[in-house]
């Protein structure tokens, strides 16, 4: 395991030093040590390696991420894992606002609760939330899956396309177009396996689904009011 | 952007440090916002005298003789400690309500920053190192106390300008966010007779408690009218004598991170601003949800209903 020490050698010695790492590295275990919050750390990684952040962090962790797994062993600032291309990113504590924000692709795992906007315009990341979120989750939502084991807060979904949501707790309330969908044996399988992925122990018969109703695909004269 | 923190303090072995604990977790919210700073700090009671702080451009001229000037306008004697550009006017409670007045007509150049019994406001532009030290913060003590960096949006970056905002006696103001109804509220409240010096949206938004409560209001049904009076993006900070609120907008885009342990409850912009509290890595860490108010004083536990002022 590899060492760095971001009060010692600074922010851009680290992410330097990442990404400096190979496809074919040898060195594929990092440790950040005195995190102490500050903002985008191990952002734009691109190798399978695997960083543990001792530590809380600020803004923008592990953004852009490619490949790499990387896990906070404390809670995470607003945007982590922003447009997260691949890889996987493990949050101990909480997550603040607009989690994983525009991921196209890999997970994030969140173990305990995360804030309003999480997944906000998801384009295929798979975000699993073992506590509760806040409020405008998912707004704009265009492919993957947020998994919810608590509650989840205001307008989840608003606008989304073809985003899923599964949500175990209560939705204090659902955004427009988004409704509460039937749950048909390939969902289960497929929760079954995003709950697996995520090391997360829940039933996925006692989730229920949501998504998008498509009426907002194509402009209604009677939705003109509304504009 | 802008940068609130604030400190409130528990364990009262630690009021000695609490400029200094609060000074270093200012400079760290300078890059949320480099262009002013300011502090609220509760300290001393003044039993039964008022304290005004106040400041001046000019402040050689203005306060070399200002402790003989207000004493013989008042016929009382006075107080007055020099702090660069600031001073802190000690008088007697019951001449408090005609001290404005006063000092309008005998140094008109000198602005009231703040009225209370344990309350004094430190603000001026420049980096928050620069105007801490100016001040000498990091030496001050109290029982609790309220900082702000300003990145300005909405209006100048002047004194006037910078936070926080004191709105009523021994109760202040800071803001992270902008208000867009601030020229609307403002004409509003100036046919109410609410008095606003600056095209500032802050001070508008001061001067909206100061109005509510001059109406009646409590400082929780104050800022639980703010919720729906109040368009734009705010995360406020309001200090009061026995402890501080926090409300955040529904929308709630402008960060708010909280931590408490048995010694503080302390409040940051960004988790970085509180990384060197003692005891932060056992502290219960949590974001105030939006559209809720929420008050600690040192009289009760933690509340969401008002307690405090």
């Amino acid at each position: 395991m590899q060492t760095l020490d971001l009060q010692e050698i600074g922010l851009r010695e680290v992410n330097a030093t990442l990404h400096a790492q190979a496809e074919n590295t040898n060195q594929t275990a990092w440790e950040i040590v005195n995190p102490k919050g500050a903002h985008a750390i191990a952002c734009g990684l691109d190798a399978p390696i695997e960083v543990t952040v001792r530590g809380s962090t600020g803004y923008y962790c592990a953004g852009m991420n490619q490949q790499a797994t990387v896990n906070i062993a404390g809670s995470a600032g607003p945007g982590t894992g922003e447009n997260i291309m691949s890889g996987k990113i493990v949050i101990e504590g909480d997550a603040s606002q607009y989690l994983g924000a525009t991921g196209h692709g890999g997970m994030i795992v969140v173990k305990g609760n995360a804030s309003s906007r999480c997944g906000i315009s998801m384009k295929g990341v798979n975000i699993v939330v073992q506590g509760n979120i806040g409020h405008m989750s998912a707004f704009m939502g265009q492919s993957g899956n947020l998994v919810v084991c608590g509650d989840a807060g205001d307008a989840l979904g608003d606008s989304c396309y073809e985003a899923r949501f599964f949500v175990r707790g209560s939705v204090k309330s659902l955004g427009a177009d988004c409704v509460k969908k039937e749950m048909r044996p390939e969902h289960l399988e497929l929760l079954k396996s995003l709950l697996d992925e995520a090391g997360i122990d829940a039933d996925p018969s006692e989730f229920t689904r949501y998504g998008s109703a498509r009426n907002l695909y194509n402009f209604d004269v009677d939705n003109a009011g509304a504009y | 952007m802008c940068g609130i923190v604030g400190l409130f303090l528990k364990d009262k072995s630690l009021e000695p440090q609490l400029g200094n604990m609060l000074t270093d977790m200012l400079i760290t919210m300078t890059d949320r916002g480099p262009d002013s700073a300011g502090i609220a700090i509760y300290g001393d009671d003044s039993d039964n005298s008022m304290k005004f702080t106040v400041q001046s451009d000019t402040p050689e001229s203005d306060f070399e003789t200002l402790a003989k000037d207000l004493g013989d306008a008042l016929g009382q004697p006075v107080q007055v400690e020099v702090n660069s550009t600031h001073a802190v006017l000690i008088v007697p409670a019951k001449e408090a309500d005609s001290i404005r007045a006063t000092l309008a007509s005998i140094r008109p150049n000198v602005r009231v920053m703040s009225r209370g019994q344990t309350l004094e406001i430190y603000k001026e532009v420049g980096l928050p190192k620069d105007v801490a030290a100016r001040f000498g913060l990091s030496g001050m003590h109290g029982t609790h106390g309220i900082g702000h960096t300003r990145m300005a949006t909405e209006s100048a970056v002047t004194t006037m300008g910078a936070h926080p905002f004191n709105t009523g006696d021994d109760q202040c103001l800071v803001h992270n966010g902008s208000l867009s109804n601030h020229n609307s509220l403002r004409r509003k409240l100036r046919r109410e007779g609410i008095h606003i010096e600056t095209e500032n949206d802050t001070e508008v938004g001061a001067a909206y408690l100061t109005w509510k409560m001059r109406e009646g209001a409590s400082l929780g049904e104050a800022l639980e009218s703010a919720l729906d009076d109040l368009d734009g993006f705010f995360t406020f900070v309001v200090g009061t004598k026995d402890g501080f609120g926090v409300v955040r907008d529904p929308i709630a885009c402008k960060p708010a991170v909280m931590a408490e342990t048995d010694q503080y409850v302390a409040f940051g912009s960004e988790y970085r601003a509180l990384v060197n509290l003692p005891g932060i890595e056992d502290a219960r860490v949590w974001e105030p949800e939006p559209a809720t108010v929420y008050f600690w004083s040192h009289d009760s536990a933690p509340t969401t209903k008002e307690k405090a002022a």
